[in-house]
């Protein structure tokens, strides 16, 4: 009999700190990340006549709401141009997307704590990290928005590169493809 | 004594998942990284252009590009100095290629060789990615159909116009093995809707192959073959030995062939050029891209 009372009280102590266990869970999963993998990067590097600019559909980006923490992802090959060609120099003459087949961006959002997630809205961001093209970082600052939709926020924004800071080499560069790419983003983040 | 070893284990189970949850989410530290194998990444690339030589490569315009195309034969190296060895004459092909959405080009063309007016169209099955699936190889169905207008010797039968149809199905596998190196196997069929008499087959059978080899960034060493299985008699198997230049928006072909003809039918089946006795012809396809239809994303955004 003593036996047994002892373990009921003994279960009841455990169902109790799994319940307890719980919340804290929970309450520690308030830390959000927003994410998405269908967010769009467009880049132009137009220096003559003909328009050289392309598209990423397939930007991996994620955040923290709390810190301001912020990454995105793309696959060199997915940017599409209007004409395959252009789309094979760009990746086998100037990114050499073989060896390098990521870029990414590693940064925080500075003023984070001024954006209200609850209200709908936008609200200029300032964002600072490093930015691997090629193989190589560099430091990038900007501006962009977070734009707040039915709860959902998406970042937009938009800064240049100076090409040759990513080691990229080949012909053309400063002639018919600029020596600074304007680089647009755009990404919708799901809870 | 088991019950206490139980909920100390409990407890430590629960201080341990309460020590996990507790620790900040740290993006930078995510090595998970996701992205190789969410985004398809679709091999480009494989051949510079969307013929080897004189036949189809894998590649296909992209989707609202216009392709005009000038293939260039001249004759064959053993006519001799009093021909210019061949550069006193010259056949020619007009084309223009269209590429209807990503997967499905279709073309046109004019040769002065016979005559010829043809039209084809070539489709991508299966394209080479990595990512979320890995396929080492593309896939692709092309079909032409070549009309020959030459009027025939007069003889004591009149041609119906549907002779002068004949038809090529190609599959063709390809694989880009690396950025200097691919190649292709073109299974090919072609029918005559009219042959000269009984005893010749309608249908001939001939498999394609065809490498690229990236010398330099913007230079590519190209072969083309095609063995035939069954063959018309007195014509040659074409061996086609090329180099592609790139340049900013054009490819320029520049080869050594002994065909002659720049349609499945008559370059496959029907050349008579030999290697070995000297009947080499220089010729050059040139192509030049103009975009009709951007890509709707790119159309939408404002710079």
């Amino acid at each position: 009999m003593n036996q047994n009372n002892k373990m009921k009280k003994l279960v009841t102590i455990m169902v109790l700190m799994l319940g307890l266990q719980i919340t804290m869970v929970q309450n520690l999963n308030a830390q959000k990340v927003y994410a998405t993998k269908t967010g769009q990067i467009f880049f132009n590097a137009t220096g003559g006549a003909v328009p050289i600019a392309a598209v990423n559909n397939q930007v991996d980006s994620k955040f923290v709401e709390t810190t301001g923490q912020i990454i995105f992802g793309v696959l060199i090959k997915g940017f599409k141009f209007e004409n395959q060609l252009m789309e094979d120099h760009f990746n086998e003459n100037y990114m050499e997307s073989t060896q390098y087949p990521k870029a990414d961006f590693k940064g925080y959002i500075k003023n984070i704590k001024e954006v209200d997630f609850t209200k709908e809205g936008s609200y200029p961001i300032k964002i600072e990290g490093s930015l691997t093209i090629h193989g190589t970082p560099q430091n990038v600052a900007t501006t962009g928005t977070i734009q707040i939709k039915e709860g959902k926020p998406a970042i937009v924004g938009e800064f240049s590169v100076k090409i040759k800071d990513y080691g990229i080499k080949g012909l053309y560069i400063g002639e018919k493809i600029a020596n600074e790419a304007k680089i647009k983003v755009n990404c919708k983040y799901q809870n | 004594m088991r019950l206490r070893y139980v909920c100390i284990g409990t407890i430590i189970f629960l201080l341990a998942t309460a020590h996990a949850k507790a620790q900040t989410v740290d993006l930078f530290a995510d090595t998970s990284n996701t992205l190789s194998s969410t985004a398809t990444d679709i091999t480009t690339g494989t051949f510079k252009s969307t013929r080897i030589v004189n036949g189809q490569s894998i590649e296909n315009v992209g989707a609202g590009i216009l392709d005009f195309r000038i293939l260039h034969r001249f004759g064959a190296l053993s006519q001799g100095g009093y021909n210019f060895f061949g550069l006193d004459q010259a056949t020619m092909r007009l084309g223009l290629d269209y590429g209807i959405n990503s997967r499905l080009m279709i073309g046109i063309g004019r040769s002065t060789f016979e005559k010829q007016y043809d039209a084809f169209l070539k489709f991508r099955i299966i394209r080479q990615q990595t990512g979320k699936h890995t396929i080492p190889f593309s896939l692709s169905y092309a079909s032409s159909l070549m009309y020959k207008s030459l009027h025939d010797a007069v003889t004591t039968y009149t041609p119906y116009v549907s002779d002068k149809f004949s038809y090529a199905h190609q599959f063709l596998l390809a694989s880009k093995v690396n950025d200097y190196f691919s190649f292709q196997l073109t299974p090919t069929m072609i029918h005559y809707n009219m042959v000269d008499n009984k005893t010749i087959p309608n249908d001939f059978y001939s498999l394609g192959l065809g490498f690229r080899q990236r010398i330099s960034k913007r230079v590519n060493i190209t072969t083309e073959y095609y063995h035939r299985f069954n063959s018309l008699e007195g014509y040659n198997d074409p061996l086609s030995v090329g180099v592609d230049i790139e340049t900013g928006g054009h490819v320029f072909q520049l080869h050594v062939s002994n065909s002659t003809g720049m349609t499945e039918r008559t370059f496959i089946n029907e050349t008579a050029g030999s290697w070995a006795k000297g009947d080499l012809r220089f010729g050059f396809n040139i192509s030049r891209v103009f975009t009709l239809r951007k890509p709707k994303d790119l159309r939408a955004i404002k710079w």
